[in-house]
């Protein structure tokens, strides 16, 4: 056993192994101080909730109170591993500044007052408004971060209950493009790719996508094969130096918002040198000729010209891709937030599959998540989707959906797709979306172009919910405010990126009055009255467990099959792959094996779109396009972005996050070593615009767009020149005087969206910067651990001292 | 031979569409999809405008490859008038009755395309008739987007 700062070295100590190897064990753990492991009283399994990689943890309980975690040797996801994120974020839910009590507005102010008196308020205006209105006049924005549970729940309440089609998630922000881009390519939603796809892969790919950041024990994975024999090479898609990008074979770092060019040039060498699977395509997929010739127009010189990227080294990178015997692809934000999100997406699920490369060990795509609970939001219908990966285009889908629920189809919006958040917002701009519940998200700060977003959500005609742990920057705008239990104080599960289900247990009570999101929404449901079509109680269920056994009936026979899981099956083996049937009781580690989709005209959850003008496709488009119902091989032109760079905005800025915050920090800005290592917003740019400026590290710079202005120190680091990087984590719960200046990177950021899967553009808009003044001598809060790793010498390292130590045992079992 | 007339009208029409195009976009520039959407697909029929003038020379008809838009004071009046009306409902209703208005227009280019495919099959020009080829999925495109965008919007428009 060993102690080592976390902070200091977020991936902690190298445990090398080889390809086809198993991963060895190192068990992480983190307890409050000066507790050891024997005064734990309890330990209670669960998973991460800080991110989207799913580890399995146990909660350490002592005295009712959560006083650490430890990561669990037996799980399949981390072999026991945590990330900093997951060591240290747990003391948020010890917060004094918890929500303990509902409050309401009440002359302007919002002042505390009990249950029934809020629910009351809720259920009655949402009354009023549907017998005034109709459903039209309600909406639900939802969160990546509740459980499965509640998200079914939820879904069934307002599609089915409700009848209204404005439900989303904030998974909008940040995994829709990757549900919109496996629909396009796979007839459906459904991560093809197993997390032990990096364990036999010999090229690994990843577009757009700071894995070291975002999913660090999966990093951690990759850092254990880069450190073993015959490691896998790696190429990387991002414009800025990040920790992939110094571990990469190739790095190519393009222009914001050419993604698809430089996909479309990868092709163009991939089938221009003959480096495709023609036994698979012809088998398996349809469209190739399509795509062939698409891709032809964009030779490498093009992405050279269009991208700012050498054409030799498009060349190489397509080399290593296309003589890959094992190809393992990842994809995230910076593909899914940028322009033409899903055309770009869809070009890497095209990659894998000229080169045949699915459903194999070693040979898989993850198209990732950003939050931990994300994939249930999508699964269980609150995203914008139906229950199930339903069609909502197709009839009998929705009547089979009709059945579970016991009613009439016709009561089941589906005249069009599902609202999504960003036009469930406008509807609320134009006034005729007059009521809106938010759980578990706080808009007020993740949403872009914040000044519009604050006007909307501050409209006297909004009844506006926040259900939150904080009195988030949203929350501070609502009219009823419901304090609401998180991680570790409620029970249910949740699914990763590679479909693994894990149970998260009660470990304590939530403070106060709190309550489990689960049971205010079924209050909310029986507060309405909302019935079946036999005039039965519609939510049937009163427990988080009774809820799951209605989701495995509902998504009996569909792609998330969870229908051979139970509770009992988690708590003797915790976390395992969906679909989980009687066939395959023990779950599913690959999709597509075989080359067979989901992909059916009668049983496929989208028929697709136009990938640049986001039309849906008709049914009979798609039975012409796709009968037997193959992998669609969607070929994409390149359209300029929308905001680009000029005389008064001559720079590119991109939003982002870092490996020691999360969303809005409501957790991990509560928490004292994450917030200490990243604490305060930061500017980078590249060593060339800056030297051209005279400017230098930790100069207070302006960062200004049409939208608003940010103030931040700058950090001078190995970004690609004429792009700024700002994250996105800072808002004003704990500096409301930072209004003035500036603090949230979201005041800068345009409102515009991909039309296919109507995710936000964060990494497109034109910016201005100046210089307010020199640095005294301070740095740049910037972490230099990371993607933001300084050139300058003299900064001081990020480190956590003391009060990160965390322990690492080697060497065990699983 | 009446293609040069065929020509002559395809690009009449497909000028009339970007302009129609351009103009919806700016008066719902607070419906942020169909503002840039709108932009996007007009640049098709633009390209499809000075591809068709530099045919026409072929066929004796003198077209403009690059015919001016709006002038952009009237550019900036229906962008200023959208973000005005942001919190009224009216520009829902407005916008379906411009949605229903493109459709028809790029029907018409569609069926001109149509048209023009047909008589440069007939007259066995290769180069004709790869244009049309090559435009005319576009426009079709155009439509379907008008369709779907007016589909998509107009239960809220209509029921609240």
């Amino acid at each position: 056993m060993v102690r080592r700062d976390r902070i200091a070295e977020p991936w902690g100590t190298r445990t090398p192994y080889g390809p086809g190897e198993t991963w060895p064990v190192r068990v992480d753990s983190y307890l409050a101080d000066g507790l050891s492991a024997e005064d734990v009283d309890r330990w209670v399994p669960s998973a991460t909730i800080l991110h989207s990689n799913g580890d399995g943890l146990d909660i350490a309980v002592k005295d009712g109170r959560i006083v650490g975690v430890r990561g669990r040797a037996e799980d399949r996801v981390n072999h026991g591993r945590l990330g900093p994120k997951d060591l240290y974020g747990w003391q948020a839910n010890n917060s004094p500044d918890r929500l303990t009590r509902p409050l309401i507005r009440r002359g302007g102010e919002l002042v505390e007052t009990d249950w029934d008196t809020a629910m009351g308020a809720v259920a009655g205006r949402c009354r009023e408004l549907l017998d005034e209105q109709g459903p039209s006049a309600v909406g639900f924005y939802t969160s990546g971060q509740l459980f499965l549970e509640e998200y079914y729940t939820l879904g069934l309440i307002a599609h089915g209950g409700i009848g209204t089609n404005h439900v989303d998630g904030n998974t909008r922000l940040c995994t829709a493009t990757a549900a919109a881009a496996l629909k396009e390519s796979f007839g459906s939603d459904g991560q093809p790719g197993s997390y032990t796809d990096v364990d036999h892969c010999d090229v690994i790919a990843l577009f757009g996508h700071n894995m070291a950041e975002t999913q660090s024990v999966l990093w951690t994975r990759v850092l254990d094969r880069l450190a073993g024999p015959n490691p896998p090479q790696v190429v990387c898609v991002d414009p800025r130096e990040t920790p992939v990008a110094r571990a990469a074979t190739v790095h190519l770092a393009p222009r914001p918002g050419t993604n698809v060019v430089l996909m479309n040039a990868l092709l163009h060498e991939v089938i221009g040198n003959g480096w495709v699977d023609r036994e698979y395509v012809d088998a398996h997929t349809v469209g190739f000729a399509e795509l062939e010739a698409r891709v032809r127009d964009y030779p490498p010189e093009v992405a050279e010209q269009v991208c700012d990227v050498p054409a030799a080294q498009v060349r190489e990178a397509a080399r290593v891709l296309g003589t890959a015997e094992r190809l393992l692809s990842t994809v995230l934000q910076g593909f899914y937030q940028s322009h033409q999100a899903t055309a770009a997406a869809v070009q890497v699920n095209n990659l894998n599959l000229v080169r045949g490369m699915l459903g194999k060990p070693g040979c898989g795509i993850l198209q990732m998540n950003g939050q931990p609970t994300a994939e249930n939001t999508r699964e269980a219908g609150a995203d914008g989707d139906l229950a199930g990966f339903r069609n909502w285009s197709n009839d009998q889908q929705v009547a089979d959906l009709a059945r579970v629920w016991n009613l009439d189809p016709f009561s089941i919006p589906h005249y069009s797709p599902p609202t999504h958040a960003m036009q469930m917002f406008r509807h609320a701009e134009e006034g005729s979306l007059r009521f809106l519940y938010v759980t578990a998200t706080n808009p007020a700060v993740s949403l872009p172009e914040l000044g519009r977003i604050r006007e909307i959500l501050a409209q006297e005609r909004l009844f506006l919910v926040v259900q939150d742990l904080f009195l988030t920057e949203t929350a501070q705008l609502a009219d009823v405010v419901l304090p609401a239990a998180t991680w570790g104080e409620k029970t249910g599960t949740f699914t990763n990126v590679d479909r693994t289900v894990h149970l998260s247990e009660k470990a304590v009570d939530p403070p106060g009055e709190a309550r489990a999101d689960l049971d205010i929404l079924i209050e909310f449901a029986h507060r309405l009255g909302l019935q079946d079509q036999d005039g039965a109680p519609l939510v049937t269920w009163s427990d988080a467990e009774g809820a799951f056994e209605g989701w495995k009936e509902c998504s009996r026979g569909r792609p998330c099959d969870y229908s051979g899981l139970s509770y009992a099956k988690l708590r003797e083996r915790n976390g395992i792959q969906w679909p989980v049937t009687e066939e395959a009781p023990e779950g599913t580690e690959r999709l597509y094996e075989g080359g067979r989709f989901f992909a059916a005209p009668d049983h496929c959850e989208s028929y697709g779109r136009d990938l640049v003008t986001g039309a849906p496709l008709e049914e009979s488009e798609y039975r012409a396009l796709n009968p037997e119902g193959r992998a669609v091989l969607k070929a994409a032109e390149y359209v300029p972005p929308h905001e680009l760079p000029g005389q008064e905005f001559p720079f590119q800025l991109v939003t982002g996050r870092t490996i020691y915050q999360f969303h809005t920090r409501t957790k991990t800005g509560r928490a004292p070593q994450l917030q200490a290592a990243a604490p305060e917003v930061w500017v980078e740019m590249s060593p060339s615009d800056a030297a051209d400026r005279g400017w230098g590290e930790g100069d207070l710079l302006e960062v200004c767009t049409p939208r608003g202005r940010v103030e931040a120190r700058l950090r001078v680091c190995g970004i690609r020149p004429g792009v700024l990087f700002l994250p996105f984590h800072y808002g004003y719960w704990d500096d409301p005087d930072a209004r003035e200046r500036g603090r949230a990177a979201n005041e800068l950021t345009p409102t515009d969206w991909d039309p296919v899967s109507k995710q936000p553009i964060f990494k497109t808009a034109a910016a201005a910067v100046t210089r307010l003044a020199a640095s005294d001598g301070t740095p740049s809060p910037a972490p230099t651990t990371t993607a933001s790793r300084p050139v300058a010498a003299d900064v001081p390292p990020t480190r956590g001292g003391d009060a990160a130590l965390a322990e690492e045992t080697t060497g065990g079992t699983r | 031979m009446k293609l040069g007339l065929a020509i002559e009208e395809l690009h009449r029409a497909e000028v009339h569409l970007t302009r129609t195009l351009l103009a919806v976009s700016d008066r719902h520039a607070g419906d942020h999809e169909v503002f840039h959407v709108a932009r996007d697909v007009a640049r098709w029929s633009q390209r499809h405008v000075t591809e068709l003038a530099r045919v026409g020379a072929d066929f004796g008809v003198d077209l403009d490859p690059e015919p001016p838009h709006d002038p952009g004071v009237l550019e900036t009046i229906r962008q200023t008038t959208a973000d005005l009306l942001r919190h009224r409902s009216e520009p829902g209703l407005l916008l379906l009755a411009d949605l229903r208005h493109v459709h028809r227009e790029a029907a018409g280019v569609s069926l001109d395309w149509e048209l023009l495919a047909q008589a440069a099959q007939g007259a066995r020009k290769r180069a004709l008739f790869e244009l049309a080829r090559r435009c005319h999925p576009d426009t079709l495109r155009q439509m379907r987007w008008a369709n779907a965008k007016l589909k998509e919007s107009a239960t809220q428009a209509l029921v609240s």
